[in-house]
Order: C-alpha cells, then sequence, then structure tokens
C-alpha cells in the first residue's frame, strides 16, 4: 500500500497567497508544426459520465486548451424550488446527484431545520450517519469502479463496486421504498423507524465490508497499469484547489486538511472517531487512494454508529413538514456529501415556498480546475483526470 | 471568528471610503451578512483573503436573488387640520389620522457571496452587492480575480438572473444556450409558448400545403354558392 495518504497536511503559510498564475489556467504554447484541431468532446462520449462536452484544442496529441460545456441537462431546478413547497422539494433533491441520494436529502433537510430552527431527535441523527456513510461507501466504490473503467479495464472492477453497491441498495429499499431515489429524510427527523431486523442486516453487511475492501486493494492499489497511468497525472496544487473552491477528496488528495464533518461538527460527527485520509501529491493515484482510505474510515463510523445507536423517536412528534412556513429569513446549510461541500442557500419570506431555493453543487465548483489539471496531457489522459474529479451531471446542469 | 460588527468596522478601517452596512438576519439561523458597495467591493475581498484573523481564503457559493419592485402598504400617523363643532362653535382642530400610504420599493439584483477560511476553519461570512436596478443598471464587479471559485457561479447568475460582472475574463452564459435572450431566475420570467421551436425544412412544406388546403376550401364554398 501508498504511504502517501496520512502524510502530511499541506501547510498554508508555506505558499504564497497570491501567486499570479492564478486566475486563469497557463496559454500553452504549440510546438510549431503542424496545426492545432479543434475537438468537440461529448455530449455523448462514453466517458463524460453523462451529457457533458469539452471543447479541446490539440496539438497532435497534447491538449492545448479545454473548455468545459455545460447545460445539456439543465431543468431548472432553482426555479421548480421556487414554485413548490418545502416538503415538495424534498423528492426533487434526490434527481441532483442520484448516485447519493440520501445525502441530498440530508442537506436540504439541514438547510431547512436551520432556517426553521428546528431540532433533531438523537435516534433519527444516528440513521442519518448511517445513510449518509453507507451513501458514501457505495459512491467511492462505484467512483473508483468508473475510473478503473474509463483506464480500459472494461467491467471487473466496477462489477465488484457494484456487487457491494447493490447490497447497499437493497437495504435502501427496504427502508426507504426506493433504491436510489429515497426521500428519506424530513425535516427534523427521518421518514420511517427502523426496524430492529434492518439495523442487523446493516451490520452483518458492514461486518463484511472491510474484506470487501482488502479485496479491492489488492487488485488495484499496487497494479502496474494503474500505476503507470496515474501516478504523477492531472496534480492539482494545493494552493489552486483552495482558490477554485475544490472540495471533498479531492480536496484533501492535494493535501490540504478540510472535511465539513470536522470542521462544523454538524449532526453528531463529533462523537465519532475517525481520521481524514490526506494526499500528498495531489495527482490520480492520491484521488483514487483518498476514496479507498475514506471507505474504510466511513466503516469504522458505520460500526460505532451502529453500535451506539439509541432507542427513541426517529422524527420530533412536533416537526412540521406538510405546510411549512418558516419565518422570513435566510439559511445556508451544508454538508460533506461523498462529492463535496453540498451546500443550500434558502430564503424565506414567510409563504409555504421558499423565496430563493440555491444548490451549491460540488461538481460543478470542482470541474472548475479541469483545464489546469487536463494541460499539456493527451487525450487518454484527460479522461481520466475528469473521470477522477467524480462527477454526476444531474448535479453539475441541475 | 470575530464577531460580523468587528469584521464591519475592520474593513471600515482598513478600505477607506468602503459602504458596509449591517442586515440583520431574523430568522432563527442568525447568519446576518454585510452589503458592500460595489466602487471597493475587490479592496474589501482582498482584505477579507488577506486579514490575518480571517484569512477568508474559500469562496463556497456565489448566488444571486431577485428583488422585483414591490408596493408596500405602510400605516402612517398624520396630522390633519379638520373642522370641528366644538360645544357649538365651529373649530379647526389639529388631529392625529391614521392613513395607509402606499410607498414603492425600487427592485434590484443582488449577487450574495458565502465566505469560509479553510486555514482558520471558520465561517460563514455572507457577502451582499446590490445593483441600481433590474433593467439597465446591473454591472457589479467580478471577484473572480480575487477567489476563482467565483468562476463558473458568477457566468451562472449572469446566466439566470443577468447580473454582468465587470472584470470576469469568460463571461458567457453557462446553462442556457447561446442567443437564448432571457433571465429565466427572475421573478417575472415568462416563459414563450414553445420555446424550444426551430425552423425546420418541413414547416415551408407545411405553409404550402395549409396554404392550398384554404384555397381548395375557398372554390369549394365559391362553386357550391353558384350551383344554389
Amino acid at each position: 500500500m501508498s504511504n502517501a495518504p496520512f502524510a502530511k497536511e499541506f501547510d498554508f503559510a508555506s505558499c504564497a497567497l497570491r501567486p499570479e498564475g492564478w486566475n486563469r489556467p497557463p496559454v500553452m504554447e504549440t510546438d510549431g508544426e503542424g496545426e492545432l484541431l479543434e475537438v468537440s468532446m461529448g455530449p455523448h462520449h462514453p466517458s463524460t459520465h453523462g451529457v457533458f462536452r469539452m471543447d479541446l484544442a490539440l496539438d497532435g496529441e497534447r491538449v492545448i486548451r479545454l473548455k468545459p460545456e455545460f447545460g445539456y441537462l439543465h431543468r431548472n431546478h432553482e426555479k421548480i424550488g421556487e414554485s413548490v413547497s418545502y416538503l415538495g422539494m424534498m423528492p426533487y433533491t434526490d434527481r441532483l446527484d442520484y448516485i447519493c441520494s440520501l445525502t441530498n436529502n440530508w442537506a436540504y433537510a439541514l438547510a431547512v431545520e436551520k432556517l426553521a430552527g428546528q431540532e433533531v431527535p438523537e435516534r433519527a441523527e444516528y440513521v442519518r450517519v448511517i445513510l449518509g456513510e453507507l451513501t458514501r461507501f457505495q459512491n467511492h466504490a462505484s467512483a473508483i469502479g468508473f475510473l478503473i473503467q474509463d483506464m480500459g479495464a472494461s467491467g471487473t472492477p466496477l462489477m465488484y463496486a457494484f456487487r457491494e453497491r447493490e447490497k447497499i441498495l437493497d437495504l435502501f429499499e427496504s427502508l426507504t421504498g426506493s433504491r436510489m431515489m429515497c426521500n428519506y429524510m424530513r425535516f427534523g427527523g427521518c421518514r420511517v423507524d427502523p426496524s430492529e431486523d434492518w439495523l442487523n442486516q446493516v451490520r452483518v453487511l458492514v461486518a463484511g465490508l472491510p474484506r470487501f475492501v482488502d479485496e479491492f486493494d489488492r487488485l488495484l492499489t499496487s497494479n502496474e497499469i494503474l500505476m503507470a497511468r496515474t501516478q504523477g497525472m492531472g496534480i492539482l496544487p494545493p494552493d489552486l484547489a483552495v482558490n477554485a473552491g475544490v472540495t471533498g477528496p479531492m480536496l484533501r488528495a492535494s493535501g490540504v486538511n478540510y472535511d465539513i464533518r470536522k470542521v462544523d461538527h454538524y449532526s453528531i460527527y463529533d462523537r465519532f472517531k475517525f481520521r481524514v485520509p490526506l494526499g500528498e501529491v495531489g495527482d490520480i493515484y492520491d484521488r483514487y487512494m483518498v476514496r479507498m482510505l475514506e471507505m474504510r474510515e466511513s466503516l469504522l463510523i458505520l460500526e460505532q454508529a451502529l453500535k451506539d445507536i439509541p432507542a427513541g423517536p426517529v422524527i420530533d412528534p412536533k416537526a412540521k413538514n406538510r405546510g411549512i412556513r418558516p419565518k422570513p429569513g435566510e439559511a445556508y446549510g451544508r454538508i460533506e456529501a461523498p462529492k463535496g461541500e453540498l451546500g443550500f442557500y434558502l430564503i424565506s419570506d414567510g409563504s409555504g415556498n421558499p423565496y430563493r431555493y440555491r444548490i451549491r453543487p460540488p461538481s460543478l465548483i470542482n470541474l472548475t480546475v479541469l483545464e489546469d489539471m487536463c494541460l499539456g496531457h493527451n487525450v487518454a489522459d484527460v479522461v481520466l483526470i475528469f473521470g477522477s474529479v467524480d462527477i454526476v451531471l444531474g448535479e453539475v446542469d441541475r | 471568528m470575530k464577531t460580523i460588527e468587528e469584521i464591519k468596522a475592520g474593513i471600515e478601517a482598513a478600505v477607506p471610503g468602503a459602504q458596509v452596512e449591517l442586515v440583520l438576519n431574523p430568522g432563527p439561523s442568525a447568519q446576518h451578512s454585510l452589503r458592500i458597495g460595489p466602487e471597493k467591493a475587490l479592496a474589501i475581498a482582498w482584505y477579507l483573503r488577506d486579514e490575518k484573523e480571517l484569512e477568508l481564503d474559500f469562496l463556497s457559493n456565489v448566488t444571486g436573488v431577485d428583488w422585483p419592485e414591490k408596493e408596500v402598504a405602510e400605516k402612517v400617523n398624520v396630522t390633519r387640520t379638520v373642522t370641528k363643532t366644538v360645544d357649538g362653535v365651529e373649530q379647526s382642530v389639529e388631529e392625529i389620522v391614521e392613513e395607509t400610504v402606499k410607498r414603492v420599493v425600487p427592485g434590484c439584483l443582488e449577487a450574495v457571496y458565502h465566505l469560509y477560511s479553510m486555514q482558520k476553519k471558520h465561517g460563514p461570512l455572507v457577502l451582499r452587492m446590490k445593483t441600481e436596478n433590474r433593467s439597465d443598471k446591473v454591472t457589479l464587479p467580478s471577484l473572480t480575480s480575487v477567489w476563482r471559485s467565483a468562476e463558473f457561479q458568477e457566468r451562472e447568475v449572469f446566466d439566470l438572473y443577468g447580473i454582468v460582472f465587470a472584470g470576469h475574463h469568460d463571461l458567457r452564459r453557462l446553462m442556457m444556450w447561446e442567443g437564448f435572450k432571457d433571465h429565466p431566475m427572475r421573478r417575472d420570467y415568462v416563459e414563450p409558448d414553445d420555446f424550444e421551436y426551430e425552423p425546420t425544412p418541413h414547416d415551408e412544406v407545411l405553409k404550402r400545403a395549409a396554404a392550398h388546403r384554404e384555397a381548395q376550401q375557398q372554390t369549394a364554398a365559391g362553386t357550391e354558392g353558384v350551383a344554389q
């Protein structure tokens, strides 16, 4: 196993805070031979993970310029939010990042709870943590699977990941009624109380998952092709990552210790012991490795939460959901979603609909640095660098 | 983190001529914000990022809010001279009367920035900037040169709200397509009946067919009239 993560935290004092080249990626020079080829990659390219397009300028195989183009999946989610009641928006949030619907629910519920000043019972917090960490686990497993698939290992690692994801989704289905569009969290708690039987099923599953991570680790981490294709590729310097608002595993792979679970102590994350994996180089390999190690940390959190979960109500009996009318005001609530900081900004004017409903999408903002990471690399590596960002277009375009 | 009043005082001391206004949030979240004047916004942004105790190096969220023009009805106490008969004698008496006065609050567009510090691990500080109106004076300074995370988000606000960010190096629409005219997140936006309409070669054929059918019906009606 690589010794890169858990190594050294990025020292903010070590970098000048205002280097000149930040705000724009460097302008690349061609070697003067041949002509510049402009390629429109996507929106139907299989490696773009959905309807995403980038305009590339190529000098031979080398990328000289890259401009991401968005909006193919745009449905003006935020406008819908302004015309639907607060509770009515909950199922829509499932459709943002459709791989991790439960964390989307959680972030939205958290923002509305802040806006309306609602409390969440203890058992509900535990259930949220359990579901959130299961979501993070399956997201990271499939993100790694997709990354390896983009590399050309057609199928096998992705199917390993999907085999475990399937077990987790089955549990989601038996609790919430749906595998991916869970619509489970409510303002002031959760929708249904998980039975002891369901919790036991999760316990059995979580006890078996470290074996899967070990297997995955043995299969991939020291694989020669993976190392050759990812090490030193698509390096993201930590100062640029901070300045460009990159969050989540991608930020931590660059060595910046910023995990909202540790910083904000939202929900009950201060009760659990877990570490924050950090990368050293900030290349694709570190991003892969940080996800791998975060899966292990998620399992640690899950074990603790499943041990300590108390009895009690799963939703505050006085909590109002249907027809909730928060007092005029505004709130910004954010959580550490598997892909980065997912925030909801709500303004209430005292009516039943939000006056303003805004989502801070981690996937979109993490793509700000795509051009900086890709310049000078080959097209085949652009596919990998893009895959290592881990985006879902439902959230990018909203 | 310093309190918001201390930050306000710090900005006023460090940036001469800065307009900073405290906007209180009445809700339970108590996330108060600072409304800054657009003229000195960049200087304020640099100050907030580089000041040793704040170091707000992470711009998390940029968004727009539309505040259309609205009419507010207020009850005002007005002193009026009223002629009254007191004890059989007509007198003019000053009386306080409650009247409802309607006032028009001019509309504006607002850009909202949520700042955090990754280094100090504190936040959020909410900054707001207001445009003068909603139609022609909609320019605000771009903060992309301070925090690059504003790059796509300011493009999105430009696209959906129509705030023009001066100094943004690549201000294009982000979500809507090129050539789209309106700004769909504005409150008064009315979507067209068929905004995906594109002229196709079939349209001409269909138009000719419709005209032909009409002409045929007319001739049919004409011949009917003759026969009777």
